[in-house]
């Protein structure tokens, strides 16, 4: 009896360390995706004043404008799911990224203290962003690796644990290496 | 992520380092204070192999007084700490710097996934920063003016990187608590060593004169006596060795965790080297912050050398190691970000 009691006791206190982690971890991966929701939201929420404050402006860049608020109406209604929301936001970061690099041919934007401050907090916005990322990234690894590995992956159906799917990126363009011109030929309108 | 295995492998490392020394630190208080017991008891015991005196009065008394002041220097320590540096704290940002200053430390704050911690300004033309706290609710993060100045955004994400490893890493507890321990070493050292060569003295004597004699209990009376009076001439130089060789461990390895927040340590590299090509000497944070500081705002020569005595007295490892170790990172990131390019 003593003994059965001193072989079990042992696998039974494991069983609840190993389930506890993975509920822990799964809370934690969950908390870091909410974290990027934050983010996005806050994203969201800058954008029309950032419009707003270019429009005047930037009488000639109509289509960069527009692609930035249709990005970013798509992004607000788009799926749950990690790969929608991952396409979606991916699209709004490239539209803005196109914004930023058109604004600096305008020096009157430049120069006014309003628009640095709004480009200071949505730079700021695309950096938390970035960084919730990984966060995310990194906490879902360590789920994901967690109940694969044995033992632990034996106690995995116990707790429920599915694997987290991870925020890749996509967008090919967000990828590659930003192009720096040096040069100070004047550039070629598109 | 491909430099990962070497970041964790010198974190793993450098926490190794500092567990022996904290266990170290805690075995050096408690011989503080029962070694001397230990020579009492063998002190009295008398002919027939009694023992007279058994109940470990110094141990205790020196417990309950060392537990009294470390814990109000431990709970009292980071406010103390910011103020001797006359740091404000910035809560509402008015000018663009300001505002990128809290940006960034709330990025970072994400990176880690921590709450964002208090951030002051210390009103000082030398770029320097430090963090401090109990734990990463209640930690605090100050920069000197000099440094919003002289690093762009991505250097000052760097050092603040850094700043946040202290916390996540619960460095700025361990330094507090080491702090704390410091002073009671010290103190007690200081006191025990007045009560000896005083009216203690007598006693003392009696003790070596009178009953150890005869019995075999002398010579492990002495033997202990002595060593334990040795120790406590040695206190105050060895606790404060110990804790200059934890902060030096620490800065390694918050720079590594650092550069894993930003994933940047060129970064961090350049604003090491910005940092100390400034030479004047940060003079609004005194000693009793220079080991929380990333770089020694004494600018003592102890810290910019190498080798033994550079180890064994400097706050903060050479410069020059660290920049090396995070070029070294940095070169690998690059070579293995390329063939994907």
């Amino acid at each position: 009896m003593i003994l059965v009691l001193v072989v079990l006791l042992p696998i039974f206190i494991w069983i609840v360390l190993a389930y506890n982690g993975l509920i822990a971890l799964k809370n934690q991966t969950v908390n870091a995706w909410k974290q990027i929701d934050v983010q996005l939201k806050r994203r969201h929420d800058l954008i029309p004043n950032l419009v707003s404050t270019v429009r005047g402006s930037m009488e000639f860049e109509k289509e960069t404008l527009q692609a930035v608020i249709d990005a970013r109406s798509k992004a607000m209604s788009g799926g749950v799911g990690v790969k929608d929301t991952v396409a979606a936001e991916g699209a709004l970061t490239g539209a803005l990224g196109k914004l930023f690099v058109v604004m600096e041919q305008y020096p009157d934007l430049k120069s006014s203290q309003n628009v640095r401050d709004l480009q200071e907090e949505l730079s700021s916005t695309e950096n938390k962003i970035a960084f919730a990322r990984q966060l995310y990234n990194d906490v879902a690894t360590s789920y994901n690796t967690k109940q694969q590995q044995f033992p632990t992956n034996l106690v995995a159906g116990l707790a429920k644990a599915q694997g987290a799917e991870l925020w890749e990126i996509e967008d090919q363009a967000e990828r590659a290496v930003p192009q720096v011109d040096l040069s100070l030929k004047p550039k070629p309108q598109a | 992520m491909s430099e990962a295995p070497n970041l964790f492998a010198q974190q793993a490392k450098n926490r190794r380092q500092t567990a022996v020394w904290v266990a170290f630190f805690v075995l050096f208080f408690a011989w503080l204070g029962f070694g001397g017991d230990a020579a009492l008891y063998y002190g009295s015991i008398d002919a027939n192999g009694q023992a007279h005196y058994t109940v470990p009065w110094m141990g205790i008394v020196v417990t309950f007084i060392a537990s009294l002041v470390a814990w109000n220097s431990w709970s009292r320590g980071p406010k103390r700490i910011l103020w001797s540096t006359g740091a404000v704290e910035l809560t509402t940002p008015h000018t663009t710097e300001e505002k990128q200053l809290l940006n960034v430390v709330e990025e970072m704050a994400i990176a880690a996934g921590l709450p964002r911690p208090k951030v002051y300004v210390v009103n000082d033309p030398d770029p320097n920063a430090f963090a401090t706290g109990h734990g990463p609710e209640t930690a605090a993060i100050a920069v000197t003016s000099g440094l919003v100045q002289a690093l762009n955004r991505e250097e000052l994400q760097a050092v603040v990187g850094h700043e946040m490893a202290h916390i996540r890493n619960l460095d700025v507890r361990l330094m507090t608590m080491i702090a704390a321990l410091v002073g009671v070493i010290v103190l007690l050292s200081d006191g025990m060593g007045r009560m000896f060569r005083g009216g203690g003295g007598r006693g003392l004597g009696a003790l070596l004169g009178g009953r150890g004699k005869k019995v075999g209990g002398g010579a492990i009376t002495l033997v202990i006596l002595a060593l334990w009076l040795i120790t406590l001439l040695l206190a105050p130089l060895i606790s404060r060795l110990m804790a200059m060789a934890i902060s030096r461990n620490r800065e390694y390895l918050a720079d590594a965790t650092g550069v894993q927040l930003t994933r940047n340590p060129a970064a961090l590299a350049a604003a090491l080297q910005k940092i100390e090509a400034s030479e004047t000497p940060t003079t609004s944070i005194k000693g009793g912050a220079a080991h929380l500081c990333i770089a020694d705002p004494l600018g003592r020569a102890a810290n910019l050398k190498e080798g033994r005595l550079a180890d064994l007295f400097g706050t903060h490892p050479p410069m020059v190691k660290r920049i090396t170790i995070l070029r070294g990172m940095a070169y690998q990131q690059t070579k293995s970000a390329a063939p994907q390019a």
